[in-house]
């Protein structure tokens, strides 16, 4: 990990030293343990803040919607590139595709399943190998990063970000560490009933902060359905319904543009669980046209499109 | 549930076939169940999910969504493009619990006041069975 991130900033300054891009969208330390931010690089010797570690959870295709004018480099791991090529398909780059530096990822972890591993509060994380070690004021453990990943990226399938200009690391072999979407096998074992009153028990919970919303590369709209006043589609209240339908239309405006990078689900504040929620939506896509966000960069977003020949037994 | 209760269902029609399909239905003085309520839009491209959804919200128990068949669209591809977009918001609202037979779609051209009367009593049926929508409708 620590050969990627020096040659992370290698190619950063090269790139920016010959102006081949103005700005390097990429992760660096931040004052919490277990927890890296964004950081904009426009000169060379800012690359010195790079880093590359298990804890770049970010999407940062999420940030490209705000520098359309300058040529932009990102940093992205296979989910993130994904969404750029989704975003591609969209014409969201009229100027200046941005320059992919994709990084071979190592499966990311997840910082609550560590925090609820340990007693007491984090002070240092550092990562070695397959190994964890966290430091607290009177405790030092060390964890098997392994048992620590956040369920999106275990079961992932994409970690080397084949559409990158730029790749840094060797292409993995790709396997799921467990079956493929376990978590919407789980929700459907249960009854429609159960269905709901899970679904409706979990967003009950939300704030409707949006976190979720603005993590996400693909929510992009200049008014989003929820702060439309005319027509007004919903209420501004915490009722159950009204969570419900937000988190309803949020999942259904991903269908066949999801790259299930899990983004939406680490962004929120209240740990509701929505990755499930895409990833079906996602299968749904794949069962129903073909089609995987991010993979064939070609093809038409599958709502944008259509074939005669589309399944319609379910109308009358 | 109560004795008397009768389901309200919102049927969204397209402006050149089902509406016109329903029309004739009337003309021809064919009987069906009065429980549907009738928006007209201009295709079934036009229902926007939102739609659906805000429906149901509202209060009624069922949505029909009809339009034009599969090479009949007066716009050659609205109903298409909307038969993918029913597709996979169906599944979805089956996914998360919301019971089959909610939200039903079918094709019914402006020839078929007989199919419109029948696909109108099935829904209707369907939507009995389940009884009132409970899951999701606001509250007021």
């Amino acid at each position: 990990m620590a050969m990627i991130q020096k040659k992370l900033r290698e190619k950063t300054k090269e790139l920016l030293a010959k102006k081949e891009v103005d700005l390097v969208i990429g992760f660096s330390d931040w004052t919490l343990p277990l927890r890296t931010t964004p950081i904009f690089i426009r000169t060379p010797e800012g690359a010195e803040h790079l880093v590359w570690n298990s804890f770049c959870e970010n999407n940062l295709a999420a940030y490209l919607h705000k520098f359309s004018r300058l040529k932009v480099g990102v940093v992205v791991k296979g989910c993130d590139a994904r969404s750029v090529v989704a975003l591609n398909l969209e014409k969201r780059f009229p100027n200046h595709p941005p320059l992919l530096i994709g990084v071979v990822c190592q499966r990311l972890v997840d910082r609550k399943k560590v925090k609820k591993a340990v007693k007491g509060e984090i002070l240092q994380a550092v990562e070695q190998g397959d190994l964890l070690l966290v430091k607290g004021e009177n405790f030092e453990v060390s964890l098997k990063r392994d048992d620590f990943l956040y369920p999106s990226c275990q079961s992932c399938t994409h970690r080397t970000p084949h559409q990158a200009h730029i790749l840094i690391g060797d292409p993995v072999e790709e396997v799921s560490l467990v079956e493929t979407h376990p978590e919407v096998g789980e929700f459907e074992r249960k009854s429609p009933e159960e269905r709901w009153d899970f679904f409706e028990k979990e967003t009950s919970r939300c704030l409707r902060c949006y976190a979720c919303r603005e993590a996400c590369p693909m929510c992009y709209c200049g008014e989003c359905f929820v702060d439309s006043s005319r027509p007004k589609w919903i209420e501004k209240s915490l009722s159950p319904s009204d969570l419900a339908f937000y988190h309803i239309v949020r999942a259904y405006h991903q269908t066949g543009r999801c790259s299930g990078c899990g983004a939406c689900e680490r962004a929120c504040p209240m740990d509701i669980r929505l990755t499930y929620l895409t990833q079906k939506l996602n299968q749904e896509v794949k069962d129903l046209y073909g089609f995987e966000t991010g993979i064939q960069p070609e093809a038409a977003p599958p709502l944008s499109t259509f074939d005669p020949e589309d399944q319609q037994g379910f109308i009358k | 549930m109560e004795k008397d209760w009768q389901p309200k269902i919102l049927a969204f029609l397209c402006n050149w076939c089902s509406y016109a399909g329903a029309d004739l239905a009337g003309t021809s003085r064919v009987q069906y169940s009065p429980n549907i309520r009738v928006i007209r839009v201009p295709c079934s491209g036009r229902i926007n999910p939102l739609f659906i959804l805000k429906a149901l919200q509202s209060g009624v128990d069922g949505v029909l969504v009809s339009g034009c068949h599969p090479g009949d669209c007066h716009y050659l591809s609205g109903n298409y493009a909307g038969r993918r977009k029913s597709a996979t918001l169906k599944r979805f609202l089956e996914f998360l619990g919301i019971e089959q037979g909610r939200v039903q779609f079918s094709w019914v051209s402006a020839a078929e006041g007989g199919k419109f009367s029948q696909v109108v009593d099935e829904v209707t049926r369907d939507i009995k069975r389940l009884g009132p929508l409970k899951k999701f409708k606001k509250s007021s």
